[in-house]
């Protein structure tokens, strides 16, 4: 499919919403430890912001019980920056983010050992594009969005309608979806995403370099796009999960 | 009367002969101008089609004939430029609006000139080939014949699959139809036929259409402006629902093939030409198509993608309508949840009263209007009961 067209506003100003994976089902068996991992995170969203003081970031964490919105940049709080100091976005999003990992194991329900749950993607997806229709409303001038999706945990079958609803409601938005899979194996979901909505997706050979990935390759705003040599889909894995007995 | 007086107006008065905006302005008790209220209007009028849409099963592959009226009562102005032009540009919309929500399916078009029905393009799927010839062909003329229309049709729709639905749009100007024979034969024979036809007309209601719509099945309205015009041409577009003895149930033979690697060459089965790269192979007979979805020319094999069945899925699973909230200030439960939680907007307005709201009967999240809208409408997921 074309990569995503930008619209005629402001050409290179961006909203990224990201969803950050922290299902512990996950973090536990990963090679990159999840403290490892946020500063790399964190390091390219005050990136993002400092490559245009209009860029916004809003981050969404994806639980395994539960989402929620753990940042906000352009909510008033976090615009002031502290001279000389790290900015308040790190200790915002840190704060918000550890309260809402209590909150999310605290929902856990009496489980069978052993079974490993799949994080809530069509979740955070979906209140992501709420959050872009929001941005659309809000007038002629706003930043190009785009959803970024940060993601380890596999896919869970029984999400296969909703995240598919989920892509064909943000392609028919012109919203591409970037997809930066840090498991060991491959999510059919995340390519299938990204190709249907013209965003980019990849699978880092090397977790130590993580920011270099995410710093070359989706940090770019979506007007450069065009002009920019990103990685492109190989094969796409259309495989679909059975819709009665919701199994892959 | 307008037309007479139009000669007289300049440019910019022509623009308010047909909205008369400050007509929809009321007075309150005291005299004084009530605000408009968009959003709360835009409100209602969705909560009204989403009372309407049930659950009830639809059929998915459906084969639709939109017959277009030809006749010189289609070039009448009274639309503005022309009836037919109004048609033509809503038709395309339409025809794409089709495709995406129902990406299974296959439309064709019919014309009716001079009193004689013609096919002008072949049922297929393929958006882009219907438009092209359409735009082509609007010169209108003669009269209009309903009858011959449907026999047309109805010999066309009684050679495609059992599994499939059948039916026809009819968007009529005029306000006669010139027969060869006895019409209600063939309504009934339509009927027979398990076909369901609907009819919009643009000049004013007609007993024919009518019984024709009461027989099949389907819908008749009567466009009241090009606005109105649009929305009904619109409602067609998701799946109708669908009798169960029409079509029958039996599982479909699909063929999902893989796309060629770039830089492959193979010759194309539909322009019978070689091509490089980027095709499709069918996993039955190995030949190559160029899109998808399409029938393969060899095998005859369906084929597909599964991004095109899941587009249809939000049919099949359709989210429970959200209640709305009513704000009574000793409920303690509205403090709880001062913002969307889908966009996070606040639900308070600027009295730090609750403000219009809505809550999903399952999860129990809070939503703003614009959420409810875009959740039912397009999204067809409630992030609250995803995130749980």
């Amino acid at each position: 499919m074309a990569s995503a067209p930008s619209k005629l506003y402001a050409d290179d100003v961006s909203l990224v919403v990201v969803l950050l994976d922290t299902n512990p089902f996950f973090w536990s068996s990963s090679s990159l430890s999840f403290s490892q991992f946020l500063s790399h995170v964190l390091a390219f969203l005050n990136a993002i912001l400092t490559l245009n003081q209009l860029n916004q970031v809003v981050v969404i964490a994806t639980g395994y019980n539960s989402c929620d919105y753990v940042f906000d940049s352009s909510s008033d709080l976090n615009r002031s920056f502290e001279n000389g100091r790290m900015p308040v976005m790190c200790s915002s999003l840190l704060q918000k983010l550890e309260e809402f990992l209590i909150t999310d194991e605290q929902l856990s329900k009496e489980e069978p050992e052993g079974k490993i749950k799949p994080s809530l993607f069509s979740g955070s997806l979906s209140m992501a594009l709420c959050y872009i229709q929001r941005v659309f409303r809000s007038g002629a001038l706003h930043p190009h969005p785009r959803i970024l999706c940060l993601q380890g945990s596999l896919d869970g079958p029984e999400q296969y309608v909703a995240i598919m609803n989920a892509i064909f409601s943000a392609q028919r938005s012109s919203v591409p979806i970037d997809s930066c899979y840090i498991g060991s194996q491959n999510s059919a979901f995340l390519q299938q995403a990204s190709y249907i909505t013209g965003g980019v997706h990849h699978k880092p050979q090397n977790l130590d370099g993580l920011f270099q990935y995410l710093m070359t390759i989706f940090a770019t705003d979506l007007h450069s796009r065009s002009f920019i040599h990103l990685p492109k889909p190989v094969g796409v894995d259309f495989r679909a999960s059975c819709m009665f007995f919701k199994l892959a | 009367e307008d037309d007479e007086d139009d000669v007289d107006l300049d440019a910019w008065e022509r623009t308010y002969t047909d909205e008369r905006s400050w007509e929809s302005l009321q007075e309150d008790e005291s005299g004084m101008l009530r605000p408009i209220d968009n959003q709360a209007l835009y409100h209602s009028q969705y909560r009204r089609r989403l009372r309407t849409a049930a659950r009830i099963q639809k059929g998915l592959i459906r084969y639709l004939y939109i017959v277009i009226d030809l006749s010189r009562a289609a070039s009448e102005m009274d639309f503005r430029p022309s009836r037919i032009a109004v048609i033509a540009k809503h038709v395309e919309t339409f025809i794409r609006e089709f495709f995406y929500q129902n990406p299974l399916s296959q439309v064709g078009i019919v014309t009716i000139k001079d009193g004689v029905a013609h096919c002008l393009t072949d049922i297929g799927g393929s958006p882009e080939s219907h438009i092209n010839a359409l735009m082509k062909k609007l010169e209108c003329s003669g009269d209009s014949s309903l009858q011959n229309a449907l026999d047309l049709v109805d010999g066309y729709l009684n050679q495609i699959p059992s599994y499939g639905h059948r039916e026809v749009l009819i968007l009529y100007s005029a306000l006669s139809t010139c027969d060869p024979g006895d019409i209600m034969d063939t309504i009934q024979k339509c009927r027979k036929s398990k076909i369901r036809c609907s009819v919009i007309g643009l000049a004013a209601e007609m007993f024919i259409c009518k019984h024709l719509c009461q027989e099949t099945g389907g819908t008749y309205s009567v466009a009241l402006d090009e606005s109105h015009f649009k929305e009904l041409i619109l409602e067609h577009a998701p799946p109708p629902p669908a009798i169960a003895e029409f079509a029958v149930a039996n599982l479909i033979k699909m063929g999902f093939p893989q796309r060629a690697a770039e830089g492959s060459i193979s010759i194309c089965s539909c322009h019978k030409e070689a091509k490089v790269g980027a095709g499709y192979t069918c996993p039955r007979c190995k030949a190559r198509a160029c899109e998808l979805p399409t029938e393969c020319c060899v095998c005859g094999l369906t084929l597909v993608s599964s991004p095109h069945l899941a587009r249809s899925y939000h049919h099949l699973f359709p989210i429970a309508p959200f209640d709305e909230v009513t704000s009574s200030l000793n409920n303690p439960n509205c403090k709880l949840q001062r913002n969307c939680f889908g966009c996070q907007q606040s639900l308070l307005d600027p009295g730090n009263k609750p403000g219009p709201a809505v809550v999903c009967p399952k999860c129990k999240r809070y939503f703003c209007l614009d959420c409810d809208i875009y959740i039912h409408e397009s999204l067809h997921n409630c992030p609250g009961c995803d995130s749980l």
